[in-house]
């Protein structure tokens, strides 16, 4: 018979097994593998995201290892799961700088989550890629941020619209450092396309009630509306201005709506117009292998920027760590300051020497049931408002994020 | 006018949404003295029970107006003869019951649904006024807010269990001293009051999504209308609910939706330093 005190001892045992089976196994590869680590949120409110970008690192660092490894040695990716939470952040790149001696750092999805771990694995002396799309600034020669930026995709999605649609454009945006920055981007670009942004709203990213806003951008009669929503809750805004009949009326363009097309319904966004710096829908034979095999293996129903330039950052650290035919920090960043390159699902990916940023394609796409189909592509676009803020070439020594002051 | 219509239309969807959130917590609040922190993730329960149902082919009207209350009627009357029932009189322990149990469901909701957005598309399509168009949901739920105060009016006034719960709640002794049960007429109002709860929550959830943490969105306005209120269960929420919503709107059409959420916690704390035991502590002292 089972009593209580044996079940007790029984779970205590398993738990202690389990506890002890990562050790074991680590120590078989422990001498003669590469070991970088990935921190990415795979709870927590922005577990779509980090979900989809454990997937394409693993499955990056899978065809690595497929391809005879990296000096010889097998790379061993450590996950971590901050669970959205910041704290944890710090604490697993602690870990993987000193604990686990990792060549490389690939994580955060969040500007925030982002500017704990820097400053500490600059300190740790700790490669960093980071490769979310953020609203651009970063200037240390310890990180690589490979996602595009808003000088990169604004500056083609505003004419794009604009010339389909009209010059009014009424914004509304997150109520953070990305959305204040993307739209004062927008209003920069609108202007010198001889437009004008009629208003600007920004919501805190809790905000669910856009009932009013809907009926101030009727009452302003924009030609078009752009938006940098982030996040679960402002997906209500897509939902009430379909419910309200808006989206058969006004327009709408996003710097933001990517994974929001899986929750949306094809009434809801079909006809959204988006730029980035990867679209699901691009039509090359690397993309669509590259899709069936995270739609296939991976399960990830719709794949973002964020995800595909996580596999590019891997590819582009790989490659690097070959030519300079070392793991030692100050030599692969030599090698990826070097002009290094990536071709893969997203295109071209080039490394911009002096702001470590991606030079990247961009494309312009409209949601059509479900799916972005790519209505043009912009090649090799620069990070253009990072360059006019930082050069790592003339002051290697830089640690900080600029907050780029846009002229209107 | 087109402008003007619109612009009460809004009000009138931002007071209804603010009486449905809050309708459940007055009425456990109000009757019980209970306060259920667990409330908003009674709403997102509701929410979930719908969007469930709906997603297995039951009809979005059956999922929103029958399952959701249904279900959380069911676990409210569960959880008040588990939990609640220990706790009567006892209120920063059942704050902190409460509590827990939001936290216990959160988690609980998160495992079985995971930590994304879920929601439906709102029914009844949109209408236009004048040169404006709003969604005719928005409307329907102005009329469902009036159509539940009217409802409970009606119960409370009319009905023997209004007289029993309206004598229970104001002298429970005596009421047990009249051969009433005073338990049982508070299982059946905690019941009562997660069902409106569900139905808030699955009537909210086209608009809004959910999430297993959307509680939090909810939880904050519910306690600020009901407790602006004050005792009058039904006339204090719809009061407190039309003068909060009112101001939010005006604010957030005037300003941003910053500011109105801004001038609505402001309106809060005038209205309470003013009249601390709300609005029907001191008006309307013996309405419902």
């Amino acid at each position: 018979m089972i009593n209580r005190r044996k079940l007790l001892r029984a779970s205590a045992a398993g738990a202690a097994g389990l506890a002890a089976g990562p050790f074991v196994i680590r120590d078989l590869h422990a001498e003669d593998a590469v070991k970088i680590a990935g921190i990415h949120d795979t709870s927590g409110g922005l577990d779509i995201y980090g979900k989809q970008m454990v997937a394409t690192l693993d499955l990056a660092v899978n065809e690595v290892n497929e391809s005879g490894g990296l000096l010889g040695r097998k790379i061993q990716l450590i996950n971590y799961d901050p669970q959205s939470n910041i704290q944890l952040y710090t604490q697993y790149a602690t870990e993987a700088a000193t604990k686990e001696k990792v060549a490389v750092v690939h994580g955060g999805i969040t500007s925030a989550s982002r500017e704990a771990i820097r400053p500490l694995l600059k300190r740790f002396n700790t490669l960093y890629f980071y490769n979310t799309l953020y609203e651009g600034g970063v200037c240390d020669r310890n990180i690589f941020c490979t996602g595009s930026t808003p000088a990169q995709t604004v500056e083609k999605l505003v004419p794009y619209v604009q010339k389909k649609w009209g010059k009014k454009i009424y914004t509304i945006a997150a109520d953070y450092n990305y959305g204040q920055i993307t739209a004062k981007w927008v209003k920069k670009y609108a202007q010198d396309n001889g437009g004008e942004v009629v208003q600007t709203d920004f919501f805190p990213l809790d905000v669910t009630d856009f009932g009013p806003t809907v009926k101030k951008i009727q009452a302003a009669k924009p030609d078009l509306v752009m938006s940098a929503l982030v996040g679960a809750a402002h997906i209500s805004f897509y939902r009430q201005w379909a419910a309200a009949g808006m989206n058969k009326q006004i327009p709408l363009a996003s710097t933001t709506f990517g994974n929001e097309i899986v929750i949306t319904s094809p009434e809801e966004h079909n006809g959204y117009i988006v730029a980035f710096g990867y679209l699901e829908g691009i039509d090359t034979p690397a993309n669509k292998k590259f899709v069936e095999i995270v739609h296939g293996k991976y399960g990830i129903p719709h794949m973002t920027e964020l995800a595909t330039m996580t596999y590019h950052g891997l590819h582009l650290w790989a490659d690097a760590v070959k030519k300079a035919n070392s793991l030692d920090r100050v030599k692969v960043i030599e090698a990826l300051e070097g002009g290094a390159s990536y071709d893969g699902p997203a295109g071209k990916t080039t490394i911009d020497a002096k702001t470590h940023h991606d030079i990247l394609d961009v494309y312009i796409g409209e949601a059509r049931d479900k799916k972005f189909v790519v209505l043009e592509k912009f090649a090799q676009q620069q990070p253009a408002d990072t360059q006019a803020v930082c050069d790592l070439k003339k002051s290697p020594n830089e640690n900080k994020q600029y907050v780029i002051d846009v002229k209107t | 006018m087109d402008y003007l219509v619109i612009l009460l239309l809004q009000i009138g969807s931002a007071v209804a949404s603010l009486v449905l959130m809050s309708i459940g917590l007055a009425v456990i609040f109000g009757m019980m003295r209970v306060i259920n922190l667990a409330h908003g993730e009674f709403l997102m329960l509701g929410g979930y029970a719908a969007i469930t149902a709906f997603n297995h082919g039951v009809n979005l009207w059956l999922a929103m107006v029958v399952v959701a209350p249904l279900a959380v009627g069911l676990f409210g009357a569960v959880v008040e003869r588990l939990v609640i029932r220990h706790l009567y009189g006892r209120l920063i322990d059942t704050m902190l019951a409460t509590w827990g149990l939001s936290l216990a469901m959160i988690g609980f909701v998160t495992v079985v649904f995971g930590n994304t957005v879920s929601g439906i598309s709102a029914p009844l399509g949109s209408l236009s006024i004048g040169a404006y168009r709003t969604g005719a949901y928005e409307i329907f739920l102005i009329g469902v807010a009036v159509l539940l105060l009217v409802a409970g009016w009606l119960v409370l006034r009319f009905t023997r269990y209004g007289l029993i719960a309206r004598g229970t709640m104001q002298n429970p002794a005596m009421a047990a001293a009249l051969g009433t049960n005073p338990s049982a007429v508070y299982a059946v109002t905690f019941a009562v009051g997660s069902a409106l709860s569900g139905l808030a929550g699955g009537l909210l959830a086209p608009l809004s999504g959910v999430v297993p943490t959307i509680g939090a969105a909810y939880i904050a306005k519910a306690f600020i209308t009901v407790i602006s209120g004050g005792a009058a269960i039904l006339s204090g929420t719809a009061i407190a609910a039309t003068l909060l919503g009112a101001i939010n709107t005006l604010a957030t059409f005037a300003f941003t939706s910053v500011l109105g959420e801004v001038a609505l916690l402001v309106a809060a704390v005038v209205l309470l330093r003013l009249l601390p035991q709300g609005i029907t502590g001191r008006f309307f002292r013996r309405a419902l």
